[in-house]
């Protein structure tokens, strides 16, 4: 190839490496934001401090209330039909209806065929299986998650993170990542509960020893000590097992102040449906106790002295001021479809993230230089070649991950260091094929040309294999593994580059341009 | 400067030492195994066993058996207190199994203060990991299947590239390593983490690296003297690269080094196990990787050539 075809390349290469890397170089320095500067290398939240959480949505559960749901429907229908069953019972993926002896419902008439829309039936005797059908139950479950992805997003806008980032991952996992984070309580309150808010009758007559197990069931008020944070005691209710109203209709939540106790509470608007229906309740239930029933544990029982026709409504308890906003902002976002699960959580706080950059940052100088100092001294003029294809090395793999936005993470801090031990590799086979040659040959230029052409079927092999171990680690997903493996991958490429082309430039200006040649610096 | 100069043809044999190698290998993973099964297990990190780790830096130096006896007297017998790192950092690495009262309590960092604040007016939560018990077994799978896609890749190119006969003992010599190194974990009580998978990783690819080279030359050897025993020609090729094998080995193990030595607690295993894997790497491919090539070779020859003698 034409040396300044070559030389042409290896300056585009260096001009195009230096302008990627340059803005990494800026975000960086002393006073500027980093947020600031596009196309930089990211910190990862190993090394800038911050949350990352990776949730699973439990997609059945949301699977399973519309079943549940359904059969609530089903069974009202039938009652207000006059239909004589016996019950309407739930299973994991299905209904079951019951028929008195000798009766039959046609399911496949009106007002009974909305319900074929979401499930197949199976009639035997006087039993009617109802399954949920699968592309239904796969609809229900994506749309759980997009729905969890979208209640997150406003819980998680109210902790004021500059650049919060949620991703779905995998089927029903989503991976939140909190950079800057400082109150890593507050958002693990915030995104765990369901926040699923009901509205049910108490039965004040029964006692969770005699209640009818059909109609009623019993839900618990737990009360806490606050300042050693034990649960104290467990009041059960007895509540009609019918769910009046849930938190669907809430148009807004505040927190406000009683003024006889000087306690907060969350004081609730509803919509225009909502009000309506909590104005048709209350006035059909005055003198009784209405629990209000958040995420399965009762929050308060008040009596209904009349018939609330304003749609406001409070839950009260003893809540800290704390306690009372978390609540209000979860009530805002509205409800999970489905409770979650925190699978994995890794949280570091912002002065570790700065001395683990300090480290990884250390421990590349150090390393690099030693590298360089053995090299130089070792192959002399040949050395400096390649510690100068060492640097450009470092410039192009800094360019290439703030051309992609790439995150670095500690792991992959680890991954430069060692690409910088590794890359020396290519140009040390290089250097001894060229030094095995001068002892055969009495020709430095043929020694050199002959060096470059036999290493270089011997790196390729051996990098492309290394190559694949990197790739095998990119299975891992987000993790702080990955960011390893993509700095070794891009280090592996990058290093071929520099060692192969760049070294081999200097070798062609600084020797083979020279008529006369008699000996070589290596 | 030079070292290792040898006159053209002139070789070291390796090959000599193979059965006292074969010892030595079969020592060190025998040693391995033997504490794995000693330790009833390989002793896991979070990653793969859940639970929960929290790192706390203290302004005094903590005092581990009496906040081991403060945790106790608070119910919690289950956590396990180690310090990390440096004595000068002050830091403790706090271990809470799966489903512990502190789990991963929303009020986990809070009820952390409100434990130790009585005794240590200022300490730091500097890092909190939590990983469930389904995610430790998935990270347990996805493990295993990394290192089987990268052997199984890499005894496929050798394949294509070279003859099954090298492809296979290039992977005896990586198993090898990987054993050791996993062996060295166990003997050393260090904890088995996702990192040091990385790390095995890592080392299975430089392994290869230098194997291929030796391989490589073997290769190319073979062309040039097609009269010489395949023995003398194997010494022969791992002579002429002897002296990149260890430079190479030389410039990795610098950088291992400033990793292992400054590059701070959170990585230090990972570096440990580099430190080793590079160590034993170097040694297995003129050891293991080319004695097995020797041997498979007498045991299946190439068709079309004499068997060769030793």
């Amino acid at each position: 190839m034409d040396i300044k075809f070559k030389g042409g390349i290896i300056l585009i290469v260096l001009i195009a490496a230096l302008y990627y890397a340059f803005p990494t170089y800026r975000a960086y320095q002393p006073g500027v934001d980093p947020q600031t500067v596009d196309n930089k290398v990211n910190l990862g939240l190993d090394l800038q401090g911050g949350m990352y959480l990776d949730i699973e949505i439990k997609v059945e559960e949301a699977v399973k209330e519309i079943i549940r749901r359904t059969a609530v429907e089903l069974e009202d229908l039938l009652i207000d039909e006059q239909i004589d069953f016996v019950e309407v019972r739930q299973t994991a993926g299905s209904l079951i209806v019951e028929m008195e002896a000798g009766k039959k419902v046609n399911l496949e008439l009106e007002p009974y065929d909305r319900f074929l829309v979401q499930f197949d039936q199976q009639p035997e005797g006087e039993l009617t299986f109802l399954s949920l059908k699968e592309d239904e139950a796969n609809r229900i479950r994506e749309s759980a998650v997009s729905q969890a992805l979208e209640v997150l997003r406003n819980r998680i806008d109210s902790l004021g993170i500059s650049e919060p980032s949620l991703q779905k991952q995998g089927a029903n996992n989503i991976v939140i990542q909190l950079p800057g984070l400082k109150d890593r309580d507050r958002a693990i309150e915030l995104i765990g509960p369901q926040a699923v808010l009901q509205f049910q009758i108490v039965n004040s007559n029964a006692t969770p020893n005699t209640y009818n197990r059909l109609t009623e069931v019993v839900k618990y008020q737990e009360v806490w000590d606050k300042t050693t944070n034990k649960l104290i005691s467990k009041r059960p209710y007895v509540l009609d097992k019918k769910i009046l109203m849930t938190g669907e209709f809430i148009r807004d939540a505040r927190v406000r102040i009683d003024s006889r106790d000087n306690s907060p509470y969350v004081a609730l608007s509803f919509d225009s449906i909502g009000a309506d229906l909590f104005a048709k309740i209350t006035r059909r239930n005055v003198g009784r106790n209405m629990a209000i029933v958040l995420d399965d544990k009762v929050q308060s029982a008040p009596v209904i002295r009349e018939a609330i026709t304003g749609g406001e409504a409070s839950i009260s308890g003893q809540f800290t001021v704390e306690e009372a906003d978390t609540l209000k902002i979860v009530l805002r976002s509205g409800s999970l479809p489905a409770p979650i699960e925190i699978r994995e959580e890794r949280t570091v706080g912002a002065s570790l993230g700065e001395d683990s950059v300090e480290q990884g940052l250390s421990s590349l100088m150090i390393g690099s230089v030693l590298v360089l100092i053995f090299m130089i001294f070792y192959y002399r003029l040949a050395g400096v070649f390649a510690a100068v294809a060492l640097i450009f090395n470092v410039i192009l793999i800094i360019s290439i991950l703030g051309a992609f936005g790439a995150t670095l993470t500690l792991p992959g801090m680890a991954g430069i260091v060692l690409t910088i031990g590794m890359a020396v590799d290519a140009n040390v086979l290089i250097f001894q094929r060229i030094r095995e040659e001068l002892k055969r040959t009495e020709n430095p230029r043929a020694a050199i040309q002959e060096g470059f052409g036999k290493a270089f079927r011997t790196i390729l092999d051996a990098n492309i294999t290394t190559l694949f171990a990197a790739l095998a680690l990119l299975q891992f997903g987000t993790g702080p593994i990955k960011g390893f493996a993509v700095t070794l991958s891009i280090g592996i490429i990058a290093s071929m580059f520099t060692a192969i082309v760049v070294t081999r430039f200097f070798f062609d200006i600084v020797y083979l341009r020279k008529t006369k040649l008699h000996k070589l610096s290596i | 400067m030079q070292f290792l100069n040898f006159k053209e043809g002139q070789f070291i044999d390796f090959l000599s030492y193979k059965r006292l190698a074969a010892v030595f290998s079969g020592l060190l993973i025998l040693a391995g195994v033997a504490s794995i099964v000693a330790h009833q297990g390989l002793k896991y990190g979070i990653d793969f066993r859940g639970g929960t780790n929290v790192q706390i830096q203290f302004s005094t130096a903590p005092d581990l058996d009496q906040l081991r006896q403060f945790f106790a007297e608070k119910g919690m017998k289950n956590v396990v207190l180690q310090t990390f790192g440096d004595a000068a950092d002050k830091e403790i690495l706090l271990g809470l199994p799966t489903g512990s009262p502190l789990g991963t309590g929303e009020q986990l960092t809070s009820e952390l203060r409100k434990i130790l604040l009585p005794q240590h007016p200022k300490l730091e939560i500097r890092r909190i990991e939590t990983i469930g018990p389904k995610v430790g077994d998935e990270l347990k799978i996805s493990a295993v299947q990394a290192i089987l896609i990268a052997l199984g890749l890499v005894l496929l190119y050798i394949t294509i590239r070279f003859q099954w006969r090298q492809g296979v003992s290039a992977i005896v010599a990586l198993v090898h390593d990987v054993l050791v190194v996993i062996g060295m974990f166990s003997i050393l009580d260090k904890e088995f983490s996702l990192t040091v998978v990385a790390a095995l990783l890592t080392v299975v690819g430089y392994s290869l690296n230098d194997t291929i080279v030796v391989f490589d030359r073997i290769r190319e050897n073979q062309g040039k003297y097609r009269k010489k025993p395949f023995d003398e020609t194997i010494n022969l090729s791992i002579t002429e690269t002897l002296s990149r094998t260890l430079i190479t080995s030389g410039t990795t193990l610098l950088v291992v080094l400033a990793l292992f030595l400054l590059g701070g607690e959170i990585i230090h295993d990972f570096a440990f196990a580099l430190l080793v894997g590079v160590l034993i790497g170097t040694y297995s491919s003129i050891y293991v990787a080319s004695p097995v090539a020797v041997y498979l070779t007498k045991l299946a020859p190439p068709a079309g050539t004499a068997p060769a003698t030793t």
